[in-house]
C-alpha cells in the first residue's frame, strides 16, 4: 500500500543494506574470477589477469557441461512450453471438478523440495530399469518447469477477456481460426517470458540434475564437482561469471516482457 | 414472411436456475426490435441463443426460417456489437474491422476498402491507424459497430451497447443507430435495461420478466397500454392502482394503471367537472422540464399514495406539506392483470 | 444480400473437428488436459509413489539387497538416535533461516510496497528477483569464498581491529567451528542468503495487496504510525510471511549442497538421502528420510493454508 510520506531513514537503510546484502557476494564472485591466486580464497586478492578467460576454452570438460546444460535447457524449455499453455488453457476456462487438485498438482514438483522430485525419479528409473541420459535429465527438468510456464501462462488467459474469443467466433472464426489470430498473439509474450524463466531455471539447476543425471555433468554439475574437488579455482569463478550473464539476460527479457502484470505471478511460484 | 428471428417454446438452465424459461417470439426482418428487461430477466440470455454462444436446453430457434440449434457462431449469418466493444487489443482498428472478412478469405485490397467503408458510414473513416487503446468510449463502439456490420449480417445484434456511455453521447448514438438501421433495412436485435431507450428507439419492444416475455408490442403500447403490473411499473413507473383506489379516483373497481402524467393536481377550490379527491403533497422533485410529486389522498382511501408528473410551471405553486385536489379522467385507469 | 443464413463448415478435418468441440466444450477440456496430466500423473506421481513404495521396503544387512516384502522397520530406522539426530538438526536449521530471512526480508518488502514508485520500484523488483532465478551454486560459491579463512569476512574484521570478536564468535560451541566456512553459522548465513529472495517477493506481494484506506482509516480513528503497524499492517502482511517461509522451510529441509559446501562434517537431511541412496544402495532408507520433509510440509502447509497463506501466491 503505497504511502505519500518519505521513508524513515532506518528503514531506508535496512532496505538498502538488504539489497547489498543481496548482491555484493556476487560482486565478489566476479572480482575472484580475475585474480592470479590458483589456490586458495585470499583477499585481497594478490594480483588481477585475464588468463583464466582464455584457459577455459582449454578445458573440454567445460565445453561438453555446457553443450549438456542447453541440451537440456532447450528440451526441457519446450516440453513445458506445450504442457504448462495446455494445463494454462484448460484451468483458466469454467471452473470444472477437479480443477483445484490439478492446480496443486502443476504445483507441487517445485513446492516439494528438490530432493524428493530427485529421488523420487531416481527410484522409478531403478525400478522400471531406464538407464540413465539426456532423456532422464530432460524428464525430470520438464517437469518442474511446467509450473514456471503455467503460472506465467494462466495470469496472461486470465487477462484476455472471454468476449475476445465470442467476438472472433462471432465475426466468422473458428477454433482454430480464433487461437491463431486472437488468442496467441495476446499470450506470446506471456509464454515467451516463460518460456526464458524456465530455461533459465533448468540450466542452473542442480539439485534434480544430481538424481537423474549418471555420470553425465551438466554445468551446474561440473561446478559443483569443482567446489568439492577444485583443480583450478579461478576457472570455477569465471564460469560462474559465465552463467550469471547467461541467466542475466533472459530474465531480464522475462521482466520486460511481463512487466504490466500483478507482481505475485511473475516469480514463477 | 419468414420472420427474421423465430423462437418457439425455447428454454434454457443453468443447473437448477431456468434463465430462459418458454419463449415464443418472432422478429419481423428489417424491424428494430428491443428486449428490455431487468438484469436477470433472460433478455442477454436469448440474445446469445440467437448468435450461438449458448445452446438451448429446449425448444426451437430459426433464423430467416433455418434451425440454428447446434450450428456454432461462426457459422451464422449473424453479427454481435458486445457491451464491452470486445476490440482485438493487437489490432488496429482497421484490421479490427476487416477481420470478418479476413478470417473468411478475403483478399487484402477488397477487405481494405470494405473496412474503410464500413468505418465512414460511422463517422471514423480517419482513424484506421489507431488502437483501440487509443479511442474513446464513443468511438470504440462505432468500431465495434462498423466490425459487425461491414460482414453483411442477415440479423445484427446489440447487447447493450450505449450503457458505458455518458447521457450525451448516448442520445445522439442512439439517434445514429436507429438511422443506420433505417437506412441499411437489417433486422437489429437490441437489448437494454433503459426503457427509455427501448421505447424511443424501437419499432417492437419484448419486455422480458424472470425468464419469460410478458408483453410485446410497439412502444405505444407497452407504455400506454400494460398488460400487468410488473409491465407498468417496470416501463415508465406507472401507478400501480388497487381496486379501491380506483374506485375513488372515479374509475371502475378494479386493478388499473395509471401514469402519473394523466394525474392532474389543482389547487384547494378551484371548481372542475369530474370527480376530484383531497391529497396532502408529501414529496416534490424538480426534474427540469417536469416536476414528479408524490401525493397521499386524505379521503377516499386516506394514506394511499399516487405519483403525479406535470410541467415544471404548472406544479411549481404547490409545496411539500399543503393539501390539493386530484383529478384523473377515469378512461386513463388502464385495467391490468395482477400477474407480472 | 441472400447469404446464407448459415454457412458451410470450413473444407477437411480442421472444420468438423472445430464443430466438434464447440459443440463437446467437455472433449476439448479432456483434449487439453490429458498431455500435461499424463506427464505430471505418470513421471511424477508415478515416481512419488515409487518412493513411498520404497520406503516401506528394507534392505538386507548381510547381502545389501532390497528386500521387497512390506514393512515398516526402515521408518523404524529412522528413529535410532543418530538419525534422529540429523532431522532435528536440519529442522532446527530450517526454523532458524525462516526467522532470519523474515526479519531480513520485511524491511526490504516494506520498503519496496510502500515507499518505492515508478523506476526505484521496477529496480527494486528487478533487483530481487534476478538473484532469485541465478546461479544457486554460483550464490553458495560466492559465499565459500567470503567465509574462507583467507577470505574477505575474515579480512574485513581484521582490518577494522576486531579479528578476535570473530574468533570468539567461532569459539561459541555448536554453532561455531574452525572457520566460518565449516561450521553451523556459516551454513546458516548462506541459507539465510540464498532464500532471501523467496521471502521478500511474497511479503511484498501481500503488503502491496493492503488497500491505502485502511491505513488511513486506522488513522483518522487514531492510531498513531506504530500502533497501525502493529495492529492493521502487521496482521494482514502476515499470510506473505508465511508463504515466504513455505518455501525457505521447504528448501533447506531437502538442501544437500549447502551443507556439504559450507558447514561441519555433520549430515543434514538431504545429505543423508544422498549417501544412502548412493554407494550404500540402501534406497529405502534414502526414501524413508525423504519422506520426512514431505510429512513436515504436510503439516506445515495444512497450517498455513488455514492462516490464508496461500491467497499471498
Amino acid at each position: 500500500m503505497p504511502s505519500d510520506r518519505k521513508a524513515p531513514l532506518p528503514l531506508t537503510i535496512a532496505a538498502v543494506g538488504g539489497l547489498l546484502f543481496l548482491h555484493v557476494p556476487l560482486g565478489f564472485v566476479i572480482l575472484y574470477a580475475f585474480t592470479t591466486e590458483e589456490r586458495s580464497y585470499e583477499f585481497p586478492p594478490p594480483g588481477l589477469t585475464l588468463k583464466w578467460f582464455s584457459a577455459v576454452w582449454d578445458r573440454p570438460d567445460v565445453w561438453s557441461a555446457l553443450r549438456l546444460s542447453l541440451e537440456v535447457a532447450a528440451l526441457s524449455t519446450a516440453l513445458a512450453l506445450v504442457l504448462g499453455t495446455l494445463c494454462a488453457a484448460a484451468l483458466s476456462r469454467r471452473p470444472f471438478f477437479g480443477r483445484e487438485a490439478i492446480s496443486l498438482l502443476v504445483i507441487l514438483p517445485i513446492a516439494l523440495p528438490g530432493i524428493v522430485t530427485g529421488i523420487a525419479l531416481r527410484s522409478a528409473f531403478n525400478l522400471a530399469d531406464i538407464p540413465f541420459s539426456v532423456f532422464t535429465i530432460v524428464l525430470g527438468h520438464a517437469t518442474f518447469c511446467i509450473v514456471v510456464v503455467y503460472n506465467n501462462a494462466v495470469a496472461r488467459f486470465r487477462r484476455l477477456h472471454g468476449s475476445l474469443v465470442e467476438a472472433s467466433m462471432d465475426l466468422g472464426a473458428d477454433g482454430f481460426q480464433t487461437f491463431r489470430h486472437v488468442i496467441l498473439p495476446n499470450i506470446a509474450t506471456a509464454l515467451l517470458a516463460g518460456g526464458m524463466l524456465a530455461f533459465a531455471l533448468s540450466f542452473d539447476e542442480v539439485i534434480v540434475t544430481t538424481f537423474t543425471a549418471g555420470q553425465q555433468a551438466t554445468l551446474p554439475i561440473w561446478m559443483l564437482n569443482e567446489l568439492i574437488r577444485p583443480r583450478q579455482r579461478p576457472i570455477t569463478n569465471v564460469i560462474a561469471v559465465f552463467v550469471i550473464l547467461v541467466t542475466f539476460v533472459p530474465i531480464l527479457a522475462a521482466y520486460y516482457l511481463t512487466r504490466d502484470e500483478d507482481p505475485a505471478h511473475r516469480t514463477g511460484h | 414472411m419468414t420472420p427474421a428471428v423465430r423462437f418457439e417454446r425455447v428454454v434454457r438452465h443453468f443447473g437448477q436456475v431456468r434463465a430462459v424459461d418458454g419463449v415464443d417470439l418472432a422478429i419481423e426482418p428489417g424491424e428494430f426490435f428491443s428486449m428490455l428487461g431487468p438484469s436477470g430477466s433472460g433478455k442477454t440470455t436469448c440474445l446469445r441463443l440467437i448468435a450461438g454462444f449458448d445452446q438451448p436446453s429446449g425448444g426451437h430457434i430459426e433464423i430467416f426460417g433455418e434451425r440454428v440449434e447446434g450450428v456454432p457462431p461462426y457459422r451464422r449469418a449473424v453479427n454481435t456489437v458486445f457491451q464491452d466493444y470486445a476490440l482485438f487489443p493487437h489490432m488496429d482498428v482497421l484490421d479490427n474491422v476487416a477481420y470478418g472478412l479476413m478470417v473468411k478469405g478475403v483478399g487484402k485490397a477488397e477487405r481494405r476498402a470494405k473496412a474503410d467503408r464500413a468505418l465512414a458510414m460511422v463517422q471514423l473513416a480517419t482513424h484506421g491507424a489507431r488502437r483501440p487503446s487509443q479511442l474513446s468510449g464513443g468511438q470504440r463502439q462505432r468500431v465495434a459497430l462498423a466490425r459487425a456490420l461491414v460482414n453483411e449480417p442477415r440479423v445484427l445484434l446489440l447487447d447493450e451497447p450505449l450503457g458505458a456511455l455518458d447521457l450525451k453521447l448516448r442520445e445522439e448514438m442512439q439517434v445514429e443507430l436507429k438511422a443506420l438501421q433505417r437506412s441499411l433495412g437489417l433486422t437489429f436485435v437490441f437489448v437494454t435495461h433503459d426503457q427509455g431507450e427501448a421505447l424511443s428507439m424501437s419499432d417492437r419492444v419484448a419486455v422480458f420478466n424472470e425468464g419469460r416475455i410478458v408483453q410485446v408490442g410497439p412502444p405505444e403500447e407497452i407504455y400506454e397500454r400494460p398488460r400487468s403490473r410488473f409491465v407498468a411499473d417496470f416501463v415508465g413507473g406507472s401507478n400501480v392502482v388497487e381496486a379501491p383506489l380506483a374506485a375513488a379516483l372515479g374509475g371502475p373497481a378494479r386493478l388499473a394503471s395509471l401514469r402519473p402524467e394523466a394525474v392532474t393536481l389543482l389547487a384547494e377550490g378551484t371548481a372542475a367537472a369530474g370527480r376530484m379527491v383531497r391529497v396532502r403533497i408529501v414529496d416534490s422533485q424538480y426534474h427540469g422540464a417536469t416536476r414528479r410529486c408524490l401525493v397521499a389522498l386524505e379521503e377516499g382511501v386516506v394514506g394511499a399514495r399516487l405519483a403525479v408528473a406535470a410541467p415544471a410551471a404548472r406544479a411549481g405553486g404547490f409545496a411539500v406539506g399543503e393539501t390539493a385536489l386530484v383529478s384523473v379522467d377515469p378512461a386513463a385507469l388502464w385495467p391490468i392483470e395482477d400477474a407480472g | 444480400m441472400t447469404a446464407a443464413v448459415i454457412a458451410a463448415p470450413r473444407p477437411g478435418a480442421l472444420g468438423r473437428l472445430s464443430d466438434a468441440l464447440f459443440r463437446h466444450p467437455g472433449l476439448l477440456l479432456a483434449l487439453l488436459l490429458a498431455p500435461p496430466l499424463l506427464w505430471l500423473g505418470v513421471v511424477y506421481l508415478g515416481s512419488l509413489v515409487a518412493l513411498l513404495a520404497q520406503s516401506l521396503f528394507s534392505i538386507d544387512e548381510f547381502t545389501g539387497q532390497i528386500d521387497r516384502t512390506l514393512t515398516l522397520s526402515t521408518y523404524g530406522e529412522l528413529l535410532r538416535l543418530a538419525n534422529l539426530d540429523i532431522i532435528a538438526r536440519t529442522v532446527l536449521m530450517a526454523a532458524a533461516v525462516t526467522i532470519a530471512d523474515a526479519l531480513i526480508a520485511f524491511p526490504i518488502a516494506y520498503y519496496a510496497a510502500t515507499y518505492a514508485r515508478g523506476r526505484t520500484k521496477a529496480l527494486f523488483y528487478f533487483l530481487v528477483m534476478m538473484p532469485l532465478w541465478s546461479a544457486y551454486l554460483v550464490k553458495v560459491y560466492a559465499w565459500k569464498l567470503l567465509l574462507a579463512k583467507e577470505g574477505v569476512v575474515g579480512w574485513v574484521f581484521d582490518a577494522l581491529g576486531i579479528g578476535v570478536v570473530l574468533d570468539a564468535i567461532l569459539a561459541i560451541p555448536v554453532i561455531g567451528g574452525p572457520s566460518l566456512s565449516t561450521s553451523y553459522l556459516g551454513t546458516f548465513l548462506v541459507f539465510a542468503y540464498v532464500w532471501l529472495p523467496y521471502m521478500i517477493l511474497p511479503i511484498q506481494a501481500s503488503l502491496e495487496r493492503v488497500p491505502k484506506s485502511l491505513v488511513e482509516a486506522s488513522a483518522d480513528l487514531g492510531a498513531s504510525p506504530r500502533v497501525a503497524f502493529r495492529t492493521v499492517i502487521l496482521p494482514l502482511a502476515l499470510p506473505g510471511v508465511v508463504a515466504g517461509s513455505i518455501f525457505t522451510f521447504s528448501l533447506t529441509l531437502g538442501d544437500f549442497i549447502i551443507p556439504q559446501i559450507v558447514g561441519g562434517s555433520t549430515l543434514f537431511i538431504g545429505q543423508a538421502v544422498l549417501i544412502h541412496q548412493g554407494t550404500a544402495g540402501n534406497i529405502p532408507l534414502a526414501a524413508a528420510f525423504t519422506v520426512v520433509p514431505i510429512v513436515v510440509m504436510g503439516l506445515y502447509l495444512w497450517g498455513a493454508k488455514r492462516l490464508g497463506a496461500f491467497d499471498a501466491l
